[in-house]
């Protein structure tokens, strides 16, 4: 029996509806991730642990677009959050059954060991019910380990644009993966993005033009920058690829921010839910 | 359009992959669009099925398949003995193993309270497995069901990947598949192998899966392997599936070399009446003696899937000869 206060054992909350494309995203960024429970947000959290090589991982739900009715207790008044982890793929695999749901409910329960329970109701044909459970096997997460599971500071980017469309960056990153195993991510405040693969043998740039960069919020740092002047970073290709790879859908927007030599970080929203992955530099 | 040819002597049984058969027939629009006639016949003196496909444009397709004569294994069953019935068209059994994960080995079938039917993915108990895997429960009401004849906590357990593809194969006939079976009880402690059966107008098919010892839809932590794993015998022919043809045979052959010098646990008992102190085909009993019985067939799990057509036959089949039924731990 884990270790934790039944009597603070969060209630149940219900789902209108929930996108299984969320799921899905998060099963192919993290192959186990935390889920933090607040009153008004839910997140999926990965930490940059050496584990996925650095990459950390912040998406975001408001919990008012999503449920209909939602109840949680956390741990204390002070401390009203859970933490939980899980096996994503448990949990897309959970919600695609739910693409035909009439009704779709979680809860937190303790059948012989500590799950999220996802009961959906599935419509049919005939007046038939039919109902199916999916006991999804969870850890929670003492409160001690919290303090490395926020979200991240964002540092100052010295260069953010708008990136292009993700599908295509995806199908360009999945050819280059086959020539190196580092990528040079760079960008400038003119609307270019440059992807930059090396080796002894070969160069291959993809130039991206006229994207765009979102307003700054420095104004000083952005008027002393000279607009043509690139600021990279050498990544992991295969972190980059497994980012892409989740991205199914265009987002409604994406941006990436770029510390020169030090991380990247993609800050894209997808109707209501927010993403933001940091893939540090390659040291 | 069937014509049976030729006399030939009593029928014996031979097996060939099945893979290799279905190489002939693989595109299936092309089979269609070109195939004007199709001979199928057994060559005895090279132990060859010849398949010729006869196409348009005089052009013939020759297949030599290799095939082996096996011992005459008739698994000893009868749906009409068994206590509990279950009914439905393939397509609802078919949608309700749809949320189960692809890799999920056996699933546990039983009525639930309500006189609802469940199925519940089945967790092998591992003392020391330290990341538990996701349980997933379907539960369908009665009404979706033809035939219902089963009290509320009776469960069977049995291979999932088997009932998949069988359920494939009655879905795309649109038949409705009935299962026949048992649950260990007073009178006979041993779990019984569970029959699925479909029957149209032109075939008629029993499957016949073996079960767990112990399955109980209540409490899922009592899920335990009563007799070793290698007990569980439910067939896997598909583990030749990958194989090519070659390797099939020299697998098939290297075991019936070997045969002679390894003891290998069996049960032989006669047709018509099962003693209730002896084993019955599915389960190990650690006690039995091993012995070799003469011309025992390889030791692979095996499957049983009758087919009798309802066209004519040529001949009624021959009745139950005696079994030996092999359990299926052995080298494998």
């Amino acid at each position: 029996m884990p270790h934790w206060a039944p009597v603070n054992l969060p209630a149940a909350f219900l789902l209108h509806s929930i996108t299984p494309g969320v799921s899905n995203m998060i099963a192919k960024l993290a192959k186990t991730c935390t889920l933090r429970i607040s009153p008004d947000k839910l997140n999926f959290i990965l930490s940059d642990k050496v584990a996925n090589g650095g990459v950390s991982m912040w998406c975001e739900l408001e919990q008012e677009n999503f449920f209909s009715e939602f109840q949680m207790e956390g741990v204390s008044a002070e401390n009203n959050e859970i933490y939980l982890e899980l096996t994503s793929e448990n949990l897309s695999r959970a919600l695609k059954t739910a693409q035909n749901a009439r009704a779709l409910k979680i809860k937190l329960t303790n059948k012989h060991f500590p799950c999220l329970t996802v009961s959906i109701e599935l419509l049919s044909v005939s007046n038939s019910s039919r109902v199916v459970t999916h006991d999804i096997p969870i850890r929670v997460i003492p409160r001690k380990l919290w303090k490395d599971l926020q979200e991240p500071t964002v540092p100052d980017a010295d260069v953010s644009i708008y990136l292009p469309v993700l599908k295509t960056m995806k199908s360009i990153v999945e050819k280059m993966k086959n020539i190196s195993n580092h990528l040079i991510i760079e960008a400038n405040l003119n609307g270019e993005l440059n992807l930059k693969i090396e080796t002894e043998l070969v160069c291959v740039t993809t130039h991206f033009k006229d994207l765009g960069n979102p307003p700054s919020a420095s104004e000083d740092a952005s008027q002393a920058r000279n607009p043509e002047q690139m600021a990279e970073v050498r990544i992991d290709i295969r972190r980059l690829l497994q980012f892409l790879a989740g991205q199914q859908v265009n987002p409604t927007k994406a941006v990436c921010n770029i510390m020169s030599n030090k991380i990247v970080h993609f800050d894209l929203l997808h109707e209501d839910v927010s993403l933001q992955y940091f893939i540090p530099a390659f040291s | 359009m069937w014509k049976l040819v030729g006399g030939g002597t009593a029928l014996s049984r031979w097996i060939c992959p099945a893979q290799s058969f279905l190489a002939v027939f693989r595109s299936l629009a092309m089979v269609e669009k070109t195939v004007e006639r199709c001979c199928i016949s057994l060559n005895g003196r090279n132990s060859r099925l010849v398949v010729q496909l006869h196409c348009r444009y005089g052009v013939r397709k020759t297949h030599n398949l290799s095939f082996q004569e096996c011992e005459s294994l008739q698994a000893v069953f009868d749906p009409a003995l068994c206590s509990h019935v279950l009914r439905a068209p393939a397509r609802v059994l078919g949608e309700a193993v749809q949320p189960f994960p692809p890799t999920l080995a056996e699933v546990t079938l039983g009525i639930g309270s309500g006189r609802r039917v469940i199925l519940r993915s089945y967790q092998e108990e591992e003392a020391d497995r330290t990341v538990k895997a996701m349980v997933t429960e379907m539960s369908i009401g009665e009404e979706d069901f033809q035939q219902l004849q089963a009290q509320e906590g009776v469960a069977i357990t049995f291979c999932l990947k088997e009932f998949r593809g069988l359920l494939t194969f009655a879905e795309s006939a649109n038949l409705s598949l009935s299962i026949h079976f048992d649950v260990p009880g007073r009178t006979c402690h041993l779990p019984r192998p569970a029959i699925f059966a479909i029957k149209d107008s032109l075939l008629d098919g029993h499957f016949v899966l073996a079960t767990m010892s112990e399955s109980d839809l209540r409490s899922p932590e009592l899920h335990r392997l009563a007799p070793p794993l290698q007990a569980h015998s439910t067939p896997h022919l598909d583990d030749f599936a990958n194989d090519d043809i070659d390797s099939y045979m020299i697998a098939m052959e290297t075991t019936a070399d070997i045969e002679g010098s390894r003891a290998v646990p069996s049960v032989s008992f006669s047709p018509g009446h099962q003693p209730p102190a002896s084993p019955g085909p599915y389960s190990e009993d650690n006690d039995t003696e091993p012995s070799i019985e003469p011309g025992t067939p390889p030791p692979k799990k095996f499957r049983s899937l009758f087919f009798g057509s309802i066209l004519a036959p040529a001949h009624s089949p021959p009745g139950p000869s005696p079994v030996l039924a092999e359990d299926s731990e052995g080298e494998g």
